[in-house]
């Protein structure tokens, strides 16, 4: 189904080695696993998923590029439209919890122990 | 993958039917839709092959094992009656995201792309991150809801940087196209190596294996009891057959590295799982800390990897779900009868007298606990049976050692609840409904016929 419609690899990715963009990339996604590690915000914590995500967005569009091979862009789309679902569920899942205690500090939430 | 059309369809009516149909009857009429699904599931014996541009594959046993997730489904929603009467309840909402969970399932237990690997995965999750805040006044559930949300999500983002890395590698998606890298240049096995840890992690994070396993006594205990059972045996279920297809087909190649990684990670559930049950008092969190060590028991069949592991697994999944099913559901029934602070007790004394009170539900406990902790005449001592054989048989004699003292230790656990049950108390009587009576019947009936009989099944493969 997919064959191959990119002719050419642009001009931008010759002169760039693929290194330096999966560098970029893994640096991003270890921005966004420290700061789920660190932050106590929950939408933070969220955002820094979503950078995590980005990060692997890019990863797939510069390996798609690299290759003239389309699956990687398409995965990517798929990537966009699950994230957007989740964002909803999240959201909603954030103000729940807003609406009972009034703060959205996740070190606050403790009730849960052994 | 007839069953994945069947309930994507019927989720949709489900919601509609919430509307317009009375809360009683909605219970009903999604056991009509499973049992619709499970028996369209069997359109697809003897038709083996891809389907939809290559993208699920159809074969027997991947039949059988969607079978095992469906019918996890129709028990575990047979456990529903009496719950869901409340008027800020919404039974129709909880039956249709139950039923696109199940789609999820399906997905990956067929997925022969890692983008359907990924959609399923976030069909299922996504659904789930809603049915364990569904109880919305709960600070608990609240709690449980938001950390399963977030684990998830950051397991789902490392699990796509794993993809992307895999497809770094090797060009495709396709999980067969992992056997290419053998012979390409050094910078596409680093990307595959990387891949390769990423996914795993990914998805061990999901299916809860020891060092990735934090969040699931904290959710288990927070989400609804009947949520709980259908995330402890469908998730699970579901996670670790996606791992053994990537195993067999995408990572086979470098068994002999990521086996001994693998191992260590097992061996640490075990500990883990078991060591920290023992000191529970609260029944959801023994559990899910069962459920941690009853992971490192189903990775086992990983490092096995012959012509019966699949088989092994299908049983293992197929006899823990049984197990499981009939201990969240005597719990549930138990616990909702005795209120502490206006919510169910949840402690281990809840079952303080059961003996008296209900003697049947106490014998399908006591089946339930021996099968878990696997005593011979129950379907959990063949389950660990075959698993064990397996990784014996690739030379793991270590490992077998640890799963047969780690099963001894959780005896002690498992025979906790036991114990309560012949204890003296002044409770009345609990009163079951007839379907969670069947359910339970049928649970605790199988668990003891595989049992004495687990050829019946394991023939099947």
């Amino acid at each position: 189904m997919f064959e191959s419609t990119i002719d050419r690899v642009p001009d931008v990715f010759t002169q760039v080695p693929l290194v330096n963009f999966v560098l970029l990339a893994t640096m991003l996604f270890t921005i966004g696993i420290v700061g789920v590690l660190i932050r106590k915000n929950a939408i933070i914590i969220f955002m820094s998923i979503e950078l995590m995500l980005n990060a692997v967005n890019l990863l797939l569009i510069a390996f798609s590029s690299y290759r003239s091979d389309p699956n990687g862009q398409v995965f990517v789309f798929f990537i966009m439209a699950v994230a957007a679902a989740e964002v909803a569920v999240g959201l909603a899942i954030i103000v729940m919890i807003f609406r009972n205690i009034k703060t959205i500090d996740i070190s606050l939430l403790n009730r849960l122990k052994g | 993958m007839y069953p994945i059309i069947v309930f994507s369809v019927s989720g949709l009516l489900m919601l509609f039917l919430g509307l317009s149909v009375t809360k009683k009857s909605l219970l009903p009429i999604n056991l009509v839709f499973l049992i619709i699904g499970l028996l369209s599931n069997f359109m697809d014996w003897n038709s083996p092959g891809l389907y939809f541009n290559s993208m699920l594959e159809v074969n027997n046993s991947l039949v059988i094992v969607q079978s095992i997730v469906i019918l996890a489904a129709i028990l575990v929603a047979g456990l529903s009656s009496r719950l869901f009467e409340d008027a800020i309840d919404h039974p129709a909402e909880y039956y249709a995201l139950m039923q696109f969970a199940v789609v999820g399932a399906l997905i990956m237990i067929s997925f022969q792309n890692l983008i359907m690997l990924f959609v399923g995965l976030e069909i299922l999750s996504v659904a789930l991150y809603v049915l364990a805040g569904s109880d919305k006044r709960n600070l608990r559930g609240n709690e449980a809801s938001i950390k399963y949300f977030l684990m998830g999500a950051f397991a789902t983002g490392i699990l796509l940087f794993g993809i992307a890395m895999f497809y770094g590698a090797t060009g495709s998606f396709d999980i067969n196209s992992g056997s290419s890298v053998g012979n390409s240049a050094m910078e596409a096995k680093i990307f595959f190596w990387i891949g390769l840890v990423f996914i795993f992690i990914g998805l061990l994070f999901k299916i809860s294996a020891a060092p990735f396993h934090f969040w699931t006594a904290d959710v288990y205990q927070g989400s609804p009891t009947i949520f709980s059972a259908f995330m402890a045996t469908i998730v699970k279920t579901a996670v670790i057959f996606a791992l053994y297809r990537l195993a067999v087909y995408s990572f086979s190649y470098e068994y002999a590295h990521w086996s001994k990684f693998l191992v260590i990670i097992i061996a640490l559930s075990m500990f883990i799982g078991n060591l920290t049950a023992v000191y529970q008092v609260n029944f959801k969190r023994i559990l899910a800390y069962s459920s941690i060590s009853q992971a490192g028991f189903m990775l086992l069949s990983l490092i096995g990897l012959g012509e019966q592991s699949f088989g092994n697994l299908g049983f293992f999944t197929l006899s823990y779900a049984f197990a499981t099913i009939s201990a969240f559901g005597v719990f549930l029934i138990v616990s909702s009868n005795q209120l502490v602070d206006g919510r169910p007790n949840e402690n281990i004394d809840v079952f303080k007298g059961l003996f008296s009170r209900n003697p049947d539900l106490a014998i399908i406990l006591f089946i339930s606990m021996l099968s878990l902790s696997g005593i011979p005449l129950t379907s959990g001592f063949w389950s660990k049976f075959f698993v064990l054989n397996d990784a014996a048989s690739k030379g793991y004699l270590w490992i077998l050692i640890i799963g047969i003292v780690m099963s001894a230790v959780s005896l002690y656990y498992y025979f906790k609840p036991i114990r309560a049950t012949f204890m003296a108390t002044d409770a009345d009587a609990v009163s079951v409904s007839t379907l969670s009576k069947i359910t339970l019947y049928i649970c605790a009936g199988l668990t003891v016929l595989l049992g004495v009989a687990p050829n019946l099944f394991r023939g099947l493969f």
